[in-house]
Parts: C-alpha cells; structure tokens; sequence
C-alpha cells in the first residue's frame, strides 16, 4: 500500500482516508460480523489430515487490496498472452511437438514428465484449447513490477472466494463502493457459463453442462457446489455418471440425461478407472473413451498438468516467443532447474537465500524457505536434493509486496500474491480483479489457506 | 434432477420432520410427568409416560441396550443428544444438514443457511443446558427450527422437482408419525372402548392431540369432550388437519402425480389407492375395523409406497 518513502501510493488514498476516518471500534464489529455470516453461510473448507469432515473459515481480511487501471492494463494483457502460449504449448506437445523439434524445451522434459499423458497425444479437442480455466499466481515484487509465480491449469480453485468476498465487503461497507469506482466481478460465472456452453461437441445447440465434484468431503467443494448454483447447472459426482456407447449420461428421476461438458474438479488420475488409476472411486468407468470420441468435452481437458509443472515454468516467457512472436509482459521469477549442474551448484552454495519447490508441489507443502529454515532443516533440503535433483527447483525470494492485514496488534504489513481466473473458449476472457491471498504470519512468503493463509477482497480501480 | 439429489432432499426434509415430531412427543411426555401421578393409571406399565416416545419412534430396544432404567432423564438425553441414536435429535439436524449440504447446489442459498446455523447451534446443547432453561425451551426451538425451515423452503425454492421431493419426504414422514402416534396411544389409552370421560381421558388424550398441534383443532371443530372416535377421525380422515393421515395423502398424491410419467405409473396408483381410502373412508368402518388394523395396514402400505418411491426415483437400478 505503502511506497518506499512512506507515502500512501494513489490507488490506496481514497481507502485509507476512509479507514482514518473510521472508528476502531465499528470495523471490529465489522470483522465479527464477517466471521459469523461466513460459518452461518458455511463458506468454509475442509482441512485433510485433520479430523474427517473438519470445516475451517478461511480468515478474510476487511482491508482490500487495492490495484489501479494501468496497472490491471498490464496485467490483463499479459494474462491473456501467457494463457494463449501456455495453450498452444499443450495443443503442440500433443500433436506435432514443433517446440520440441526446435530445441526451445528440451523433449525429455516434456515427455518423461509424470504429468504427460501419452493418452492424450493426436487427440483433438474443441477449438484446440486445453486449459479452458487457469489460475495463475502474481505477485508484484521489487520496483512494483509484476512476476508469475505459478501457472495452475488443472484445477485452479479459490474463484469463489473471490466472488463471495466481494459480496461480504459490499455488505459491510457499501460507502467504499458507492464513493469509489470498483470494477465488478460479479458476473464471473455468467462469462464460465457461456465459456462451456461454447466447448461443446460440434452440432450441439443446447448442451447440457454439469460441474464435476470429488464430493462433499473435498477440500473445495464448497467452490463446486457454488460454482454449479450460480450456472444453474447440475453438480455430479462420478456415480451420478455412467457411459454407454461413448456417450455420457447422468442418472435422473426422469431416466438417463445426454451431459454434453463437463467442468471436472477432479484429478486426470481419478476420472477414470478404466483408463487412468484403476482404485478411483470417484471417476466414471468409460469418460475417458467418450472423450476421445469427441461425445464428450472435458474442462480443464486432460494432461494440462504437464504445462504449469514447475520444471516447465521457466520456458513460459520462450513459448510466448516461439508461438506468437511476441516478447512477454510479465516476468517470470528467475528459476534454477536443479537437474542442471551449474544451477544446482550455485543453489546448493546459496540455499539459505532461495526458496526450494517441489516440481509437482502444489498447496505450500514440501517447500523450503531458505532465509526462514533452521540449519537442520537446510541440511535436509540438501540431502533431498542430491538425491532427486529433478524434482527440484529454486528461485531468489522476492521482496514481495506487502497490504496492510488486520492481526491482533492492529494493522500490520503483510505479504500478499494475485490470482486471477483466465477463461479460453473461443476468446480469451478474465474478470477485472481474482483472488488475493494473504500471509497472516509475520515476515512469511506463504500465503495457502491449508498453511494459515487468509485472504481479501481485490479492487480493481476504473479510473 | 439427478437421483441422488433427489434422493438427500427426501431425506433431508423426512429428517427435518423427524427432529419437530421427536421433540413434540418429548415435550408432550415431559407435560404428562408434571402432572400427579394417580391421573397417569398406576400399575398399568404403559401407563409410564417416558416409555411413550420409545414405543412410538420403535427405539426401545436400542434404549435398554444403552440404559438399565427407564427414567426421564435417561429417555431426554438419548432422544435428544444421543450421537449414537440416529433418531436423536441432535442425528437428525445433523443427517438433515449434511445432506443439504451434499446437494447445496439444489436448494437456495436461505436454505443452506438456515439448516446450518441449526446445525451450528444444536452443537452448542448439552443436558445440563437444556435441563438449566428448562426442557420446554429447547424442545420449542426445534419445533421452531423446522417450522423456520418448512417457511423458508415454501418462501424461496422455485416449484420444480427439488420442492416436490422435498414434500414428499415431509408428508411421509408426518404421515408414518401421525400413525404410529395414534396407535401408541390408541393402545395404551383404550383398555377398554366404554371408559371414556373423566380427567384421566382429558389430560391423556389432550396431550396426544397437543403432540400433533390437533389440541386447538379439536375444541374448534367438536366443541366437545374429547372422544378416541372424534380424535381418530381429527386425525385420520379430515383433510383439513394437516397432520392427518388425509392431508398428508393428498400432498403426496398431488406430489406423485406431477412426478410420476409412463414408467413410473404404477407408484402414482398405489399412492391413489391410499388417498382413496382415506378420501372416502368412515370413521365406523375404521372402528368397526379395529383402530389398531386400520393403522397397521395404514402403515405397512406408506413403507411400501416409501419403498416403492425410493426404488424408481432415488436409487434407480439403471
């Protein structure tokens, strides 16, 4: 919020004007209120590993994060340029691997990576787009510029919270949108809506779309649930499918219905025995086969894994070189691939400065922080790492930037990142804000709701 | 709609219903034992008020698996806490809850609320509570609960499949609870058909119309001492009494009949068959009868309709 003097940078004046003139006492009661409407609307996620069935709120911070015009321009233009190189990345490794021929990512990375589907290879998918929703990780960093931490192109989650926090800010201080131009996101699921329908297998005027659940028990089912209510859709678990000549149906009260897409919350993995882990309980005997028919459009379509896989990350900026001849606008955060000796070198000689990342990590587990780890704890990343190099990245920790966060002694500095929700279909489409995550803990870089992260409402500024 | 979510509305609502006549049973037991003891027929062992609600809800067995004696507070904790007793109270908001949850997407967002800040608050019970404000205060609040939840669903959910499976979980529910209510009673109240008058038939037969809100009906429509024959014919063929055995059948023929297409038929004419019955019945044909019959058959014909509503819309063999 702040610039390096101390001054409040512009988009931020008109909020903290407001907060000076606000009594302490009225946003407490404010932050209560959130809270209980929160548990009351059940809002909530459930934590694994915890007791089973344990639903915790994740903590919402009253003051918003704040973004102005130009700064969303950059954003904007830059989302969409990734996403659209990012596509055209799996629609090649798929199909004629021209990337790969011209040397620009090396092939074993591709093709030996645990997260391409060989499955998947000559298989034409509507409009060639794999990654029909992605969520994709900034942060702003040093100067104010802005970086891509991480590409999500399986299923990005949180885009409910986005929503909803909007909501409850609305709710609790219509002054700040009535004296301020926010730009909305409310329609978001019409724009996911309209997205599907456009996915659906050649002929099909009317067709019918169904978001695709793990369960009750998933940690984002709440996400589902609300996702497929405001499409107006049907929320199907995999025993609410099956298949008959490649065709997928569900199961009504009125007898089998035609289900034409389908928005998969579940993992590649699990969403069918048959062609994938032969232990899911959760997937449809015979969707894969009806995919590959074309009777049936998945989103995300299978193996996008391989492209947001941490090992890939670093050729992002030269795919967006090499398929549409353009230079990238936003940065990736510099990335030792820890296979390369001359990386791994100079990351195992530096490994108190740099953050360690999991290749296929993903929730903030199995990450090491190397300014805030014990000595022990380096000396165990560094065994781990001269074991398996490839599973290893590292990156320089950024100064990441900071929004003030209520805690318990009052406002304090907190570091945030920004994930906005890119829509492909037949054009590629995002909502002007996403969801902004907070690192409650002092001084941390980890801003996951299963590692104590919270989140905030994010403005964009009209003018 | 998909058979499952149909499936958790029809359970969500019967549980809903489950929780407000568990606590109208509970709360008209616990009147009775405040009263002196000779107006409650000593000696006879069904004339033990607190084995009433174990009788009507079937759950006798699993109490004495849980308590040696039968005693009020033993029968309060485990028909309103007990985690262990599905039937609880407390199980019921739960079950309801969760399969609200499980289909949240079906029903509005007002709904979802109001099961879960039920939900929410049943948590924060426990005896030693209840028993502090006062058993009647809790009881009430349940009653309160579903009555909020019934306001809510006819308030805010559109007309389409969702209410109507939703209707049907609740009338059957009612329907098989009005009937065991009445025989429970019936039984223990009518040792034999003449004696009939007197404070004991006032205060028993007041209560058992008090569980079924008919206490009020009763005065309003007879203006009369209360009679089994008036209270059996409140109760199961005026179709005004919505608790009735006849109001309930029609909610549940006129629900079947928009569910109900050429495969499903046969449900729709069982369930015409039963309201028929009813719609046409005689208070002497059913006393002619025996009460006791005319209930059991009563009951045996809405599982089966249950059963029969379950196996062609809820857990289709296809």
């Amino acid at each position: 919020m702040r610039t390096p003097e101390g001054g409040v940078r512009p988009p931020y004046q008109a909020f903290a004007g407001w907060l000076e003139r606000t009594p302490a006492d009225r946003i407490a009661q404010k932050r209560e209120e959130a809270e209980r409407a929160f548990h009351r609307l059940g809002i909530t996620f459930a934590v694994y590993g915890e007791d089973s069935g344990t639903e915790r709120l994740i903590p919402f911070d009253l003051v918003p994060r704040i973004i102005c015009a130009d700064e969303w321009k950059v954003l904007d233009r830059g989302l969409k340029q990734r996403v659209q190189a990012l596509n055209a990345f799996l629609h090649d490794i798929y199909h004629g691997q021209s990337i790969l021929k011209a040397g620009v990512v090396p092939p074993e990375r591709v093709l030996a990576n645990s997260q391409y589907r060989r499955e998947m290879q000559g298989i034409d998918v509507p409009g060639g787009i794999y990654a029909h929703i992605a969520g994709v990780d900034v942060v702003r960093a040093g100067a104010g510029e802005f970086y891509v931490l991480e590409d999500n192109l399986r299923v990005p989650s949180g885009v409910s919270y986005m929503l909803e926090n909007r909501k409850m800010m609305m709710r609790l201080f219509p002054e700040l949108f009535a004296t301020q131009r926010i730009r909305p996101v409310q329609h978001y699921p019409d724009l996911l809506l309209e997205n599907l329908h456009g996915l659906a297998p050649a002929g099909e005027e009317q067709p019918t779309v169904a978001v695709l659940t793990p369960g009750a028990h998933n940690s984002a089912y709440f996400e589902h649930a609300f996702l497929a209510q405001q499409m107006g859709v049907e929320l199907v678990e995999g025993q609410d499918l099956f298949v008959q000549n490649d065709t997928v149906f569900m199961r009504t009260t009125h007898g089998p219905q035609r289900v034409h897409v389908i928005y998969r919350r579940v993992d590649d993995d699990f969403l069918d025995p048959r062609a994938f882990r032969a232990d899911s309980m959760i997937g449809v005997p015979g969707l894969f086969a009806a995919y590959r028919a074309g009777r049936v459009t998945l989103a995300n379509a299978i193996g996008t894994g391989v492209a947001d896989d941490k090992s890939i990350y670093p050729y992002v900026p030269d795919m967006i070189r090499f398929y549409l001849s353009e230079e990238p606008v936003l940065a990736n955060v510099p990335t030792y691939l820890l296979h390369r000796k001359e990386d791994r070198e100079y990351a195992l000689a530096h490994l108190a400065e740099l953050v360690v990342k999991e290749t296929h990590g993903a929730g903030g587990y199995g990450m090491l922080i190397g300014p805030a780890a014990a000595s022990g704890e380096l000396e165990a990343f560094r065994q781990r790492i001269l074991a398996e190099p490839d599973k290893y990245i590292a990156q320089p920790t950024l100064a990441l930037s900071t929004c003030p966060t209520f805690v318990e002694a009052g406002l304090a500095p907190r570091h945030v990142d920004l994930r906005p929700y890119v829509l492909s279909g037949k054009t590629v489409s995002l909502v002007p804000g996403g969801l902004t995550r907070v690192a409650l803990r002092e001084g941390s870089l980890v801003v996951n709701s299963s590692q104590g992260g919270g989140t905030k409402d994010t403005w964009v500024l009209a003018t | 709609m998909l058979c499952r979510t149909a499936n958790e509305l029809f359970w969500m609502a019967r549980h809903i219903e489950r929780a407000e006549n568990t606590a109208r049973m509970l709360d008209v037991t616990y009147r009775m034992s405040l009263l002196p003891y000779e107006v409650i027929e000593p000696g006879l062992a069904w004339a033990e008020p607190w084995a009433v609600p174990l009788i009507t809800s079937g759950l006798a067995t699993e109490y004495y698996e849980r308590h040696k004696v039968l005693s009020a507070e033993n029968v309060l904790r485990f028909m309103m806490l007990d985690a262990g007793n599905p039937s609880s109270i407390f199980c019921c908001l739960r079950a309801a809850r969760e399969s609200a949850r499980s289909v949240r997407g079906a029903i509005t967002s007002e709904m979802y609320e109001d099961l879960n800040s039920a939900w929410l608050d049943v948590r924060e019970y426990d005896y030693a509570r209840i028993e502090a404000g006062g058993f009647s205060e809790f009881l009430d609040w349940v009653k309160m609960r579903s009555h909020l939840f019934r306001g809510v669903t006819f308030g805010t959910l559109l007309r389409d499949d969702a209410y109507h499976f939703i209707r049907l979980g609740t009338h059957l529910e009612r329907a098989d609870n009005t009937a065991r209510i009445l025989d429970v009673k019936y039984h223990t109240l009518l040792p034999s058909a003449a004696d009939v008058g007197g404070a004991v038939d006032y205060y028993q037969w007041g209560a058992l119309l008090r569980s079924v809100s008919g206490f009020e009906a009763y005065r309003k429509i007879y203006s009369d001492v209360i009679t089994p024959r008036r209270v059996a014919e409140l109760l199961i063929l005026r179709d005004d009494m919505p608790r009735s055995l006849h109001a309930c059948m029609n909610f549940i023929y006129e629900t079947l009949e928009r569910l109900c297409d050429e495969h499903t038929h046969e449900i729709e004419r069982a369930a015409g068959e039963l309201h028929a019955k009813l719609h046409f019945g005689r208070t002497d044909d059913i006393i002619r009868l025996g009460l006791h019959e005319y209930l059991m058959d009563f009951l045996d014909r809405i599982s089966t309709l249950g059963d029969e509503i379950s196996r062609h819309f809820l857990v289709p063999a296809y």
